[in-house]
């Protein structure tokens, strides 16, 4: 009985490639082009030391020169090749971008499911200590930051945190409210499982997949906070190359040349709209009840 | 309603002391002296101990909070270590820069994001639609400070359409208004798309109900049914949404401000970051921070005030 409705089930789905999350995607145009400018994104961040040019190397005869076969998108104040520095700025955007993600990730789903699940004191705690990380300006919480501690990639990274880590807990909170009192939540209990295995083996797994979605979401996000930082001169040191810091120096030179501001800001949009683009898409397609808008 | 305006005050009131310990606890938070940190490798070992005594640095760290509210409460946010005027002061006359900064910026994507919202809802599914939702996708993943470096790069560099610079004479209205379109702008684009976004959901929704079908059947032109009937209802959301994020755009205001230097709350900060002014740093900050929480309430109240269900929520 229950494999003949399997079987129905997944034949009104249809299955091979078309049918499956990738199909789907490609065959959404914003969805396709998503996956086309992260996958330029990602192919640049490998490529980053296949450009014959050292990213950090100072030629003084080479400044402000224009786009051409030579230098794909000219060069700086100091001579340096800015279409290399783009693609090594890649690696610190997605680098940034992961190891804070997945800071915030694992962090929102600890805290909110404490909240979630424990006392009623420790919840309201909780919540008005992610209420009041909540209530300052992103910018704002880097600047004051970054005057004490001083501006380092670490630095970054304790921003991004700050900045994402308690709507994930919001969320991770609320799924668990409504999942502790679920069927099979309350008969492990009368069962006599303990609290930490019903967290780890009953809630944890039905939390992982609206969390993965929201994260993937908030990648742009990171991104942008990446880059604006480094822009403002809080984040990565000179001369490690981040879009930031290359923009930056567009806009301080931007009399004598444009081409370090295209080369700073172009890879920003490119992989702010790609990841964007994407995770639209894939929210669609995979969980359409997250959609706030909907 | 009365209960929960209430209650809600008095949350804003704790989350914006929490918020106040948090960023006077980093203080504690940095390893080693923080006099020596703050002041840089050129300060001599007297006016670290200067600076030590005039933060209460000196005192344990409970007596340093609580003395540090009873200022706050008083008015009293420090002295500027530069000008020795009142932080409150310096910070107060740089405001009314940013707010009218972040007022344009919600006028004009309002004016553009609301009608495109409305469009997209009538022709649901057309083309139309689709490209609008594509631009306004786009329109949100772009950071401001690209849109302000861009901007500044093509309209005024380039082009020389719009100046580069400053906040425009203090009594020429119209020169103001000439310095503004830029940086509003850079802050205001994303809001387009964020908006529109909104607006289109929110019509969708109120298009199918009852009195909207009643409307039909009495054969009012379709204008009438969108505009007056429907948008007014559709509306409410976003201008929540416009309350909360008045701190995201205070967030795009500090880049706008500083890529056209334009004088403002987030200028000020990051020229005091680097002078090492700190008590104007955490002056600013907690004006600012308090701003916010007071939009945040504000917004809360209006969504109370007109939907009851969320009176219940607290």
């Amino acid at each position: 009985m229950s494999d003949q409705l399997f079987d129905s089930a997944r034949e009104a789905r249809g299955s091979g490639f078309r049918h499956s999350t990738l199909g789907r995607i490609i065959s959404d145009p914003m969805g396709l082009l998503g996956i086309t400018l992260v996958a330029l994104i990602l192919l640049g961040a490998l490529l980053a030391g296949f450009t014959g040019y050292n990213p950090a190397k100072l030629a003084m005869r080479d400044r402000f020169l224009d786009a051409s076969f030579a230098h794909l998108l000219g060069t700086d104040h100091l001579g340096r090749d800015l279409f290399t520095r783009a693609l090594y700025g890649a690696r610190i955007a997605l680098g940034v971008a992961f190891v804070a993600t997945g800071i915030s990730f694992i962090g929102g789903l600890v805290l909110g499911m404490i909240a979630g699940y424990g006392p009623r004191w420790l919840d309201s705690l909780l919540l008005l200590f992610f209420d009041s990380l909540r209530s300052f300006p992103t910018v704002m919480l880097a600047l004051a930051l970054v005057t004490l501690t001083g501006p380092s990639l670490a630095s970054v990274v304790l921003v991004v945190v700050l900045a994402t880590l308690p709507g994930y807990a919001r969320v991770v909170r609320a799924q668990t409210m409504s999942l502790k009192t679920a069927e099979f939540v309350l008969s492990a209990r009368v069962l006599g499982a303990r609290p930490w295995r019903i967290l780890a083996i009953h809630i944890l797994p039905n939390l992982i997949g609206p969390l993965v979605i929201l994260v993937s979401m908030d990648i742009p996000v990171v991104i942008t906070i990446e880059a604006g930082m480094s822009f403002l001169g809080l984040g990565v040191r000179p001369p490690t190359p981040s879009w930031g810091s290359i923009l930056n120096d567009g806009y301080a030179f931007i009399r004598e040349s444009s081409w370090p501001a295209i080369a700073g800001g172009l890879p920003i949009i490119i992989a702010t709209l790609g990841f964007t683009f994407l995770g639209e898409t894939l929210r669609d397609h995979l969980d359409p009840r997250l959609r706030k808008d909907a | 309603m009365l209960t929960y305006t209430l209650k809600r005050a008095g949350l804003a009131v704790i989350i914006t002391a929490i918020s106040l310990m948090l960023l006077i606890s980093m203080i504690q938070l940095i390893p080693g002296d923080p006099a020596a940190v703050l002041l840089g490798p050129l300060a001599s070992p007297e006016m670290r101990e200067m600076f030590r005594q005039q933060m209460g640095l000196d005192q344990p760290a409970v007596i340093q909070i609580v003395r540090f509210f009873g200022r706050v409460l008083t008015g009293d946010l420090g002295t500027d270590v530069l000008t020795n005027r009142s932080v409150l002061v310096t910070v107060m006359e740089q405001l009314p820069f940013t707010l009218a900064l972040v007022a344009a910026s919600i006028g004009w994507s309002a004016l553009l994001g609301i009608p495109l919202g409305c469009f997209a809802a009538i022709y649901r599914g057309s083309l139309a639609d689709r490209i609008v939702g594509i631009l306004s996708v786009s329109s949100i993943a772009l950071p401001a400070f690209v849109v302000a470096v861009y901007g500044l790069l093509l309209f005024s560099v380039r082009l020389g359409w719009f100046p580069t610079i400053g906040a425009g004479d203090s009594g020429a209205p119209l020169d103001q208004l000439h310095h503004l379109v830029l940086p509003s702008l850079a802050v205001g684009l994303g809001w387009v798309g964020y908006l529109a976004r909104m607006v289109r959901a929110s019509m969708l929704e109120v298009l199918t109900e009852n009195h909207i079908r009643m409307a039909r059947a009495f054969g009012l032109p379709e204008r009438t049914i969108t505009y007056r009937y429907a948008l007014k209802i559709a509306i409410i959301p976003t201008v929540v949404v416009l309350g909360m994020g008045v701190g995201n755009m205070i967030s795009s205001a500090v880049f706008a401000e500083i890529v056209f230097a334009r004088p403002g709350v987030g200028k000020l900060i990051f020229d005091a970051i680097s002078t090492r002014n700190y008590p104007v740093v955490m002056g600013a900050v907690m004006i600012t921070t308090g701003f916010y929480v007071l939009c945040t309430l504000a917004a809360d109240l209006i969504a109370a005030g007109l939907d009851p269900r969320v009176r219940s929520t607290l």
